[in-house]
């Protein structure tokens, strides 16, 4: 199956700057996947993020969404309407003082037809569980929520893919697991792909695939389990591993005979007290 | 000396009209000179209206916040006064910097304290120094630095009026997790030096309970637990009731527990948790 | 507090008001203020005092809103009543004195034109979201586009400038309490002094606020934003029968203030 995100050896220098932001970033990226992008700051994960919707064109490569070229001009609201971004500030990316007005901001400029926006603006609010707030103002919204409609202003769009560029880093712990969990629903419950970028690693546990970029680069790409069973590249990349995975290693080490990497708290736990306990038996 | 004392602390917003709002209600804590204490709480707990109370950027509705024996709020020099003696440092600290210079921006707080330039270049330099921003970027306009870099500088702005008492608002809010380490680091070495209180407010249960000597939990406005973290971390499901969690080390040792591995009670670090389950493991082989 | 400022507060409701299309309410704010001008002698004023009220009724917005904001205006307002007091001539309230008579009766009139202003052009932005208020200002006004006027730009300007008061006006607090913990003095000195204690405050909001532009205008672009042209409405603008009745009302009231005029001349 032709993927539906595929960038080809795509380099970028931001104006005025002297290092490249990508150094030649191939990736190809599978329909209705969860992937997730870790990096530390200035690693090249938000200029990953603003490519896929032509916000960032390459300079030298070219980013493919569903086989059109993001650099072809006559299509950029096509590719824009396919790929919907959601932003690390809530309140720089509401532009309505009242939600269900923000929510129809997208397909307004569309040129969509009065009663489906209609449509699409409630059944886009419901989806994000945000549709009792439908006549609220934004800025009295919690953080949390106010991510939820930038999320339902990006859906009303009808889009195959949602990219979501640090969309918690803002946010208290209630108001990241509003966001994720909605964008885990939108992957799993809607078949969307999705994009998402963080730094928190215990986001990205659910992930279908996980890619951390460093320098421009992609330096490591597969799923959870096996780029965080990578420590020591976790650990130069100045990103976290999760406890599980730490205390694992650390157990083996210490020459405990653990099989496999369950990431969750509850099988990890399960696996060891399994090992333990059965050494213990003999 | 430097002991903070809130008696019966109460904060009303927007008293006498619809919008009336108990922010806090009924604060009674005393934190002694040195400690390590840090408030966790989740957003709209009171946490945030009771720390700007302790320097007097907000004046109680009832009660009263004592330094050393003192009202803080007595008249307007010692309101005044209070703040060089507790630094508080807010939220993404770095929408605060103005000045054209790094330099200039960290001497801010000394020079509103009307020191002398000798002094106040010395307490620039050591407040950079104890942040790790270097020399180098003293002449630089903050505005173009990173934003690690600049929460650095910000931290270091406060930290120049040589508070006692130190306090901050959720200080690794947004940084990457090397980020994070690094002003976490910071700000364990102020206090290493300098001897002063730190409070910090925090989300990161993890953070808070590597660094904290006590924690305090904000609930609806009350003081809904007060301990150490052993003390705290073992009421997982309380915490878990107002919507906070414990860290990973501890929910760990819960499932462990579940499974039938004999744990002792109060394990909450990584290091804590590998040392007793190797414990175990140890015991069972002999 | 900073934070009880209502500029371009929208309080949302379902009454009729609210159900007004807003051009309808735009230009019966315009006659509104028409009549207002017209308004000479007591009964005037009572009359359009009498009109706000019932408006501010059928609307079901609070006074006490009302009166919120025209809490900025009271010192323009106690100025226009101290210089018709002292500058209107008549017959003394006592002999020799200088406040007349007149001059009360002229300060009070002064004073209730000014609040019945603020008050008529509130209950606009009170009972209108923003959104709805730029596109009737939109829709009024693109007969001026064929003079080249860029009426979509002015307008979404407008809007965007409304969403982001209250958002810049938190961000203002919270940079002012982040200054004063570090000492700054707002309070006290000469102007120029104060006026330099500013600097603070006025230079990380501009940071600020130009970051925000910036970021605003990608998560624009990004949702498929290319100025007006092609753009369609999620709520139509259509007007009904209370329209009708409401703009033969407006009518109504402004004869009724001219006539009121003319005999009292």
């Amino acid at each position: 199956m032709e993927p539906i995100i595929r960038f080809e050896n795509v380099h970028y220098t931001y104006p005025g700057d002297e290092l490249e932001s990508l150094c030649g970033v191939s990736l190809a990226i599978e329909k209705g996947s969860f992937v997730a992008v870790l990096g530390h700051n200035g690693s090249g994960k938000s200029t990953l993020a603003k490519h896929m919707n032509a916000i960032l064109v390459p300079d030298e490569g070219r980013v493919l969404i569903e086989g059109v070229d993001t650099a072809d001009e006559e299509r950029l609201l096509d590719v824009r309407r396919r790929v919907g971004m959601v932003f690390q500030n809530p309140d720089n990316q509401i532009v309505a003082n009242v939600v269900e007005d923000d929510v129809a901001f997208a397909p307004e400029n569309l040129g969509v037809e009065p009663a489906e926006i209609r449509r699409r603006v409630d059944a886009s609010l419901r989806l994000v569980g945000m549709y009792d707030f439908r006549m609220h103002a934004p800025h009295l919204l919690s953080g949390g929520q106010k991510q939820r409609v930038a999320i339902a202003g990006v859906i009303a769009m009808q889009p195959e893919i949602i990219v979501l560029d640090e969309p918690t880093a803002m946010l208290d712990p209630q108001g990241r697991h509003e966001v994720v969990s909605t964008a885990f629903s939108l992957c799993r419950a809607r078949g969307m792909t999705v994009v998402y970028i963080t730094h928190h690693m215990d986001e990205c546990i659910d992930a279908d695939r996980l890619i951390v970029m460093s320098n421009g680069r992609v330096a490591a790409d597969g799923t959870p389990a096996e780029v965080f069973a990578n420590t020591a590249l976790m650990e130069r990349e100045g990103l976290d591993v999760p406890e599980t995975v730490r205390l694992l290693q650390e157990l083996r080490a210490a020459g405990v005979r653990l099989e496999g990497e369950p990431l969750a708290v509850e099988p990890c736990a399960e696996l060891i007290a399994q090992a333990l306990l059965k050494r213990s038996r003999k | 000396m430097a002991e903070i004392v809130t008696e019966k602390l109460c904060h009303t917003y927007s008293a006498g009209t619809p919008f009336e709002q108990t922010a806090i209600k009924d604060v009674s804590l005393r934190i002694p000179q040195g400690q390590f204490a840090a408030v966790i709480g989740h957003t709209g707990s009171g946490k945030s209206t009771f720390i700007q109370h302790l320097n007097a950027l907000l004046q109680p509705s009832s009660g009263r916040v004592l330094l050393d024996g003192q009202d803080i709020n007595r008249d307007k020099f010692s309101r005044r006064d209070v703040k060089w003696k507790v630094g508080l440092v807010f939220q993404y600290p770095e929408y605060q910097l103005f000045e054209e210079t790094v330099y200039r921006d960290i001497a801010f707080g000394p020079a509103n304290m009307r020191l002398g330039k000798e002094e106040i270049d010395e307490r620039v330099r050591e407040a950079a120094a104890f942040t790790g921003v270097e020399e180098a970027l003293f002449e630089r306009s903050p505005l173009e630095l990173s934003g690690g870099q600049k929460r650095r500088i910000a931290i270091a702005g406060v930290i120049a009026m040589r508070p006692e008492i130190l306090i901050l608002d959720e200080p690794t809010a947004g940084l990457d997790p090397a980020g994070c380490a690094q002003i976490l680091e910071n700000i364990r070495n102020y206090r290493e030096k300098s001897g002063a209180t730190v409070l910090i407010v925090s989300h990161s249960m993890d953070d808070v309970a590597r660094l904290a000597e006590r924690i305090i939990v904000f609930d609806r406005g009350c003081v809904a637990m007060d301990g150490t973290p052993e003390e705290v971390f073992t009421h997982a499901s309380a915490l878990g009731e107002i919507g906070l969690s414990i860290p990973k080390a501890a929910q760990l040792a819960c499932a462990l527990k579940k499974q039938g591995v004999p744990l002792p009670d109060g394990i909450f670090t990584h290091e804590r948790l590998l040392r007793e389950l190797l414990a175990v493991k140890e015991g069972r082989v002999c | 507090m900073l934070k009880d400022i209502t500029l371009g507060q929208y309080f949302p409701g379902d009454t009729v008001v609210h159900r007004l299309d807003p051009r309808t309410k735009i230009l019966l704010v315009v006659v509104y203020i028409v009549a207002l001008f017209q308004a000479e002698g007591w009964i005037g004023y009572a009359l359009v005092t009498l009109v706000t009220l019932l408006c501010t009724a059928l609307s079901r917005i609070r006074l006490r809103s009302m009166f919120k904001g025209v809490r900025p205006m009271l010192f323009i307002i106690a100025l226009t009543a101290l210089l018709n007091i002292f500058y209107t001539t008549g017959t003394p309230i006592r002999p020799g004195w200088i406040v007349t008579w007149e001059g009360l009766a002229r300060a009070v009139q002064m004073m209730l034109r000014i609040v019945l202003l603020i008050s008529g052009t509130f209950l606009l932005t009170y009972t209108t979201s923003p959104i709805a208020l730029t596109d009737g200002l939109e829709l009024l006004l693109n007969p001026l586009k064929k003079l080249r006027v860029p009426v979509h730009e002015m307008t979404i300007m407008m809007s965007m400038a409304l969403r982001f008061i209250p958002t810049l006006i938190s961000e203002t607090d919270k940079i002012m309490s982040a200054q004063k913990a570090r000492g700054a003095d707002f309070e006290t000195g000469s102007l120029t002094r104060r006026a330099k204690a500013l600097l603070p405050i006025l230079v990380p909001l501009f940071v600020s606020a130009f970051k925000r532009a910036d970021e605003l205008a990608v998560a624009m672009e990004s949702r498929c934003y290319h100025g007006g042209e092609g753009r369609t409405r999620m709520k139509q603008l259509r007007m009904e029968r209370r329209d009708c009745i409401a703009l033969i009302l407006g009518g109504i009231f402004l004869a009724l203030m001219i006539a009121l005029k003319s005999l009292c001349l």
